[in-house]
């Protein structure tokens, strides 16, 4: 696979050796967008708008039409280094909402039906040596259960956090992830739900000055998945990396949005995901917006999004997109593409005896490999290596 | 002492002009362990064909005939289970897999060939002497399989999985082509070094004769529209130093130096 660089506002994801995928430039800007914490203010889309064109509005059951109610909860646990504050709220707690308001009606309908939510504090000055781990289990299958979560790490600390989706049922929530000034935080959000699981999240990145932030998003459960990630700096030299892994089977959704909005000088931003799709029906999404705001001279953004299509009837869509409305910047690209699964490489690996089977494993793995190396928690690492062998084995044959 | 028997072997391969075109149309040879054969043809005579037809590569479909290695019927067996039966072929365009490192990469290939992984201590070493015998940097083990090679360091590093995995018999696709002088001595070193044990049989395929200074063979084939036209000794390739594949082809196209 090749990759192909754009140096200005974007259309497009190149289709480099005929696996399916679609492109369509945008018509009006995808990065001023509108946003609002009340649900009535946003129509029930109907499936064609920009933002809901992939997504099938079926198998929201009902997220996004107010027809879906509160039938369970989220549980939610928090374990890991006692350093972290963890606090359990009501909705009228003003630390919520700050990091950004919602930009779409599930989000908005997440917001206004949570009762209670999730804060998690890394407290000033502190180092967590430990990972935090917030698991979240869903309510259970045919219900649906709204949610609120926000991780929040006060000036100059340092934590790394995994945020561990799990179990069945109808989700819509929001993830809040703050990393305040001169802090580092890392976040690890693993959606690994059971195969009936449905989830809408919308997480809202927010950085203080000169704060470091991490993300590794990683999909493999779930019937329909789709996560909406924006990014905004609050101040000068914000610097925010954000990685994914997805792998969809036979029948699952795999959505991911993201945007990086630049409205700060000097800040950075890297994006970067990679995914695998094998079996009928398999399908993943990735919008990758950027938008570079007249202010924010010095910006220095990438963004890459590669796709392996490793069986017939699998289609990936990726669409890339960089507004750019000053001329002063660092630098700015973004690269898509998506691949079929390489018979010349099976073919050289198994010419030296390697197994059909050991073989595409290395293939795929190699894939994820920059990626996976970059994830700093050793437990989380080899379970992701070990779900992606695993999901390899399923439909190796 | 072992047999590498090609009989009457019919390939053919899917064109987006013509639809399935026969590119070999009934190839015999016979290759003994000990023995080095040289095997020219004009371009487009179908040389590469039979190295991966042999190979089992799934663009090229056999019709007819048979492979057998030791009186077992090769073209039964898959691409994996061939290379584990002692067959080698050192590819003119060496394929690049992201993201698997060549020490990997070989450990895993030497681990599937051999039967068991390699010590640790002594695989260690031993791929460092391969690696410096063909003048290739160490850095290039944690690089990406064949990544960003230039053509010469793809060829070097073929050669190095040959003088690694010992097969019994090594195909070798026009591994002298785009190879400088230095190259093609450092190349044609490790080709020696591996046949140097006197059992090992090769299938030198190329276009010109000038690594034939370097490899000596024993048997020299002319390749022409997907069969063997003639068959000899060394003397075979002066004559095509000589006078190019005109006698064969009616076309000039030069055998000498490229």
């Amino acid at each position: 696979m090749t990759e192909s660089t754009l140096e200005t506002s974007g259309r497009n994801g190149l289709d480099e050796s005929g696996a399916q995928n679609s492109a369509v430039p945008p018509r009006s800007s995808r990065g001023h967008r509108f946003t609002s914490y009340d649900v009535r203010a946003f129509e029930v889309p109907g499936g064609r708008e920009e933002d809901w064109r992939f997504t099938p509005m079926k198998r929201l059951r009902g997220l996004h039409d107010g027809s879906a109610s509160a039938t369970g909860s989220l549980e939610v646990e928090v374990t890991g280094d006692s350093a972290a504050k963890v606090e359990t709220v009501d909705r009228s707690d003003e630390r919520l909402g700050t990091a950004g308001a919602p930009a779409d009606r599930i989000a908005a309908q997440a917001w206004s039906s949570f009762t209670e939510a999730t804060v998690v504090t890394i407290p000033k000055d502190t180092q967590a040596a430990e990972p935090v781990t917030v698991t979240v289990h869903g309510p259970g299958q045919d219900r649906t259960a709204y949610g609120h979560l926000q991780v929040r790490a006060e000036p100059l600390s340092e934590a790394v956090v995994v945020l561990d989706y799990r179990g069945s049922g109808i989700i819509g929530d929001n993830v809040e992830m703050i990393a305040e000034d001169s802090a580092r935080l890392s976040v690890i959000t693993i959606h690994d739900f059971a195969d009936d699981a449905t989830q809408v999240s919308s997480e809202h990145v927010h950085l203080g000055k000169d704060a470091v932030f991490r993300h590794f998003a990683v999909s493999l459960g779930g019937d329909l998945v789709r996560v909406n990630t924006k990014v905004t700096f609050g101040d000068r030299g914000g610097d925010a990396d954000l990685l994914g892994v997805y792998f969809a089977d036979s029948g699952q959704h795999l959505e991911h949005r993201l945007l990086m909005d630049h409205a700060q000088p000097n800040c950075r931003s890297n994006v970067t995901y990679k995914g695998a799709l094998q079996g009928d029906s398999a399908r993943s999404v990735w919008i990758g917006d950027v938008l570079i705001q007249a202010r924010a001279e010095g910006t220095e953004t990438f963004e890459l999004n590669r796709n392996l299509v490793l069986t017939e009837g699998a289609r990936a869509d990726s669409v890339p997109n960089l507004e750019i409305e000053t001329g002063e910047i660092a630098g700015a690209g973004h690269a898509s593409a998506i691949g079929r699964f390489d018979d010349e490489q099976l073919f050289y690996l198994q010419a030296r005896g390697i197994p059909y089977d050991q073989a595409r494993r290395l293939v795929v793995r190699g894939f994820f490999g920059e990626i996976l190396q970059k994830i700093t928690v050793d437990e989380v690492r080899e379970r992701l290596e070990a779900a992606i062998d695993k999901e390899l084995a399923a439909a190796g044959e | 002492m072992a047999t590498l028997e090609i009989k009457d072997l019919h390939a053919e391969v899917d064109t987006e002009e013509e639809g399935s075109k026969e590119i070999l149309t009934g190839v015999n040879l016979t290759v003994r362990s000990g023995e080095i054969h040289a095997f020219m043809g004009p371009n487009g005579s179908g040389k590469s064909t039979l190295a991966y037809a042999v190979a089992g590569h799934p663009k090229y479909r056999v019709t007819s005939g048979s492979v057998l290695l030791d009186g077992e019927e090769v073209l039964e067996m898959s691409v994996d289970e061939r290379a584990r039966a002692g067959l080698f072929l050192a590819m003119q365009y060496p394929v690049e897999v992201p993201g698997v490192s060549m020490s990997n990469f070989l450990r895993s290939a030497a681990t599937a060939t051999r039967g068991e992984a390699p010590q640790v201590r002594h695989w260690v070493k031993e791929v460092k002497q391969a690696m410096s015998d063909l003048e290739i940097d160490e850095s290039f083990s944690e690089r990406s399989v064949n990544e960003g090679f230039s053509g010469g360091e793809k060829k070097r590093h073929e050669i190095l999985q040959l003088d690694l995995l010992k097969p019994k018999f090594a195909i070798l696709d026009e591994t002298d082509s785009g190879l400088d002088v230095d190259a093609l001595r450092v190349v044609s070193d490790g080709i020696n070094r591996y046949t140097e044990s006197g059992d090992k049989g090769v299938l030198l395929i190329t276009h010109y004769t000038r690594i034939l200074k370097h490899i000596k063979p024993d048997y020299v084939h002319v390749f022409v529209k997907g069969q063997v036209a003639e068959s000899g000794g060394p003397e075979l390739a002066d004559e095509l130093e000589e006078s190019g594949y005109v006698r064969f082809t009616g076309k000039k196209e030069a055998a000498a130096q490229s």
